[in-house]
């Protein structure tokens, strides 16, 4: 049998040989269970998850993504909390909501069971939209110049708070937004 | 051969030739690490009595000063400071080899103390509050990113001496094939010039914005820039940790590397598979493809993973083998009862082992994949997985050989031996409570770097939000485990600065019971003959080392058990996404 070394040691001779039987197993449990875990992702979720990550993005002007939120909020304001309009846009519809530093707008009230196209961007620096539903958390990133187009299906009623998980600045803590959804 | 002799020193427990000029700058590069782990330490207690809301210690500006600084300091100084203390190690003494240019070394140091000194500065006093990451168009004064490209640009030479050493080494014959621990280190510095470049490339641009050169930053360009080529920094780590698993092990065991073959292709995984997940800081960005981000997420990340589970199982085999060799081969795990739990090496090597492979690892994969992603971006559950990774991991191993090379190269006895043989296991404990409240809370979606969940003085929008008593729990939990592992970090710091300082002056310090003819490539008591060193025969159905696989079978049970668990999680989120 060839010798074996120890790692801080210059190997002598012939170092290499043959897997024994330990590492053939191990080696071969290890490939599978990569292959396994690639299969999950690209083959088997794909097909059956009701949560997919199929964002889709384009550039954008951070004052054009203003004035269509703007136009947005103009379109479908039906009240307003702290001094943050409401909007209750119809089920299907391009939803746009804006991050800046420091606050998250409009407060958007959605239908349940209902899809809604999200278009998220920010005015400034990048945020992180994160959507609270305790235990659980749904999150992407904000950033400027583009938008984060995602659709959402809320299941269930409730307030929903969204806050920021991408640090922008000093004022960090004090950003929180709103997702209304009723039945 | 006087001259010769002035130049080097024989060390009479290894019996390595030890150059002054490495000798002299593995000193200068370890204590840097060290003052600079202390350092972070002290702000990761604050942070943590922080983040702990019962406690809620500092005001945010020095709460998010404090998170910047903690996060440069620990994941950019302390850790590469300590590596090219170790890079210059691997290539000089412990291949009893001469510094070919040791002005190099030393340029190396001064641009990478002087960058991080200038770094440390300006974030420590609020003027450079941009975070580790310093996504543009957040700003910091100019000579923050200049500070930051110096020191990269030093550790780049840092990187490129270790090359050279090696080179010069080989090509004057006192060495044929590396070490492993060497050849991991190869490895860890080859990802790191691709890293290292790769980072500068994100941050000059952002330099020249700031002093008004070029007009503006790409967000999106910039962090596939930083991340796209930049996650291979963390590779680095692992690579860096890799070898001192295997380097403690042969230390503290007199473990022998089960299969060479196998472990340096586990290594070449990493070096190949760079780009693992580098996708993964960018899986709900926009701005990039959804067949790119899953390719490179599951495809190359798993290339890496694969690797990392070789060195899973290699690394317990090579003790199970030297302890069976030893005369410990009852049953399935004597060998793991009977090995050198009071040793600090050894349990610095297992309790790293573990929590990086069962914490670390595998929440690294889970979080890393584009679905699971969603519910886990930027939530504690980031910081958590990291935590487990380089500190829980590669700190912990990092400060257990430490204790061994310390007192060799300073020549000096080690002090509070006591301290340093519970050390890791206190360190441990306060990770694993500490990774255990922080991941928690990340799962029920508390946001990282947030200085105040309850939103006490938001202006508007004010509601119920995290008042579940458990997240109460999980904070504290960060709390205390944060408390338990500062007070592992120091008394490491106390042992190594006393050591330094006072330990007493010896040719020959006592290091416990390791094995120094780990460092000679045949040992010299194998039974007489030099040559046939694995006399054991295959004591369970042909298999050498039963009790390593079944322990790995065990972790990658664990692992397959987590993994669907957090499918589950996914699948119970309450609303529709596509």
């Amino acid at each position: 049998m060839a010798l074996r070394f120890s790692s801080l040691a210059k190997p002598q001779g012939t170092w290499w040989h043959p897997f024994g039987r330990d590492e053939r197993l191990w080696g071969a449990l290890a490939v599978i269970w990569g292959l396994a875990m690639f299969a999950m992702i690209v083959f088997i979720w794909p097909a059956i998850g009701r949560e997919q990550n199929q964002i889709q993005s384009y550039r954008i002007a951070p004052a054009t993504f203003g004035a269509l939120t703007d136009q947005f909020i103009e379109t479908y304001q039906v009240g307003e909390i702290d001094g943050v309009p409401v909007v209750a846009p119809p089920p299907g519809s391009d939803v746009y909501l804006e991050a800046r530093a420091f606050a998250w707008r409009p407060v958007i009230q959605l239908k349940r069971g209902e899809t809604y196209r999200f278009l998220i961007s920010s005015r400034d620096l990048q945020h992180g939209f994160s959507l609270v539903m305790a235990p659980h958390s749904i999150n992407f990133q904000v950033l400027p110049d583009y938008v984060t187009v995602i659709q959402l299906t809320p299941e269930e009623a409730g307030e929903y708070p969204i806050v920021c998980n991408e640090y922008c600045g000093l004022g960090h803590h004090l950003m929180l937004g709103r997702i209304i959804v009723t039945e | 051969m006087q001259a010769v002799a002035a130049l080097q020193r024989r060390c009479q427990v290894t019996g390595l030739l030890v150059d002054r000029s490495a000798e002299r700058q593995i000193m200068a590069f370890a204590v840097t690490a060290v003052v600079y782990l202390a350092i972070g330490g002290l702000l990761a207690l604050l942070i943590a009595l922080t983040r702990w809301q019962a406690i809620h210690l500092l005001p945010y500006e020095s709460f998010y000063a404090f998170v910047s600084t903690h996060g440069m300091v620990m994941l950019i100084f302390w850790i590469i400071f300590f590596e090219i203390a170790g890079l210059i190690f691997g290539s000089t003494v412990l291949l009893s080899a001469r510094m070919v240019v040791p002005a190099l070394g030393w340029i190396a140091f001064g641009l990478m103390l002087a960058g991080s000194v200038v770094a440390t500065y300006l974030m420590l006093t609020g003027r450079a509050v941009v975070m580790f990451t310093s996504y543009p168009p957040l700003k910091a004064p100019p000579l923050y990113y200049a500070a930051v490209l110096v020191f990269a640009v030093g550790a780049i030479l840092g990187v490129v001496h270790f090359v050279i050493n090696l080179v010069g080494a080989r090509l004057r014959g006192d060495v044929g094939s590396l070490p492993l621990f060497t050849f991991a280190l190869l490895g860890a510095a080859i990802i790191a010039l691709w890293s290292l470049l790769s980072g500068a490339a994100a941050l000059l641009p952002v330099f020249l914005w700031t002093v008004g050169l070029i007009p503006s930053v790409d967000p999106g360009v910039y962090r596939l820039l930083y991340w796209g080529l930049g996650h291979g920094a963390q590779q680095i780590n692992l690579a860096a940790m890799v070898a001192v698993w295997y380097g403690l092990a042969s230390l503290t065991t007199g473990a022998k590397v089960v299969n060479e073959g196998f472990s340096r292709i586990a290594i070449v995984l990493y070096v190949l598979f760079i780009n693992m997940g580098a996708m993964h800081h960018l899986l709900v960005d926009p701005g990039l493809g959804t067949w790119v981000r899953n390719v490179n997420a599951s495809y190359f990340m798993y290339g890496a993973v694969i690797g990392s589970l070789i060195h899973a199982f290699s690394i317990p085999a090579s003790v199970e083998l030297a302890m069976r060799e030893k005369g410990f081969r009852q049953g399935l795990f004597t060998w793991l009862r009977r090995a050198p739990w009071g040793e600090p090496g050894f349990a610095a090597l297992v309790t790293s082992l573990f929590l990086f492979g069962v914490m670390g690892g595998v929440s690294g994969v889970i979080i890393g994949g584009p679905f699971v992603n969603m519910i886990s971006h930027n939530t504690l559950l980031v910081p958590a997985h990291f935590h487990m990774t380089v500190v829980a991991g590669t700190t912990a191993a990092f400060m257990g050989i430490s204790y061994y090379l310390v007192p060799l190269i300073f020549q000096r006895q080690l002090v509070l031996r006591s301290w340093a043989k519970l050390q890791p296991y206190v360190y441990a404990l306060g990770m694993t409570i500490f990774g255990l409240g922080m991941g928690l809370a990340g799962h029920w979606g508390v946001p990282r770097r947030h200085w105040d969940i309850t939103f006490s003085t938001a202006r508007a929008l004010r509601t119920d939000i995290f008042e579940q008593p458990e997240i109460a729990v999980f904070l504290a939990g960060l709390g205390i485990g944060a408390i338990i592992a500062v007070i592992g970090g120091a008394m490491f710091v106390a042992v190594i600065v006393g050591t330094v300082l006072l330990g007493r002056r010896t040719a020959t310090p006592a290091l416990g019971k390791i094995a120094p003819e780990a460092f000679l490539p045949v040992p010299i008591a194998a039974g007489g003959s030099g040559d046939e060193v694995d006399t054991v025969e295959p004591s369970h159905e042909g298999f050498e080392v039963p009790g390593a696989l079944v322990l790995a079978l065990a972790f990658l049970a664990l692992f397959a058990l987590l993994y669907a668990i957090s499918w589950y999680e996914l699948s119970s989120v309450p609303w529709g996404i596509h």
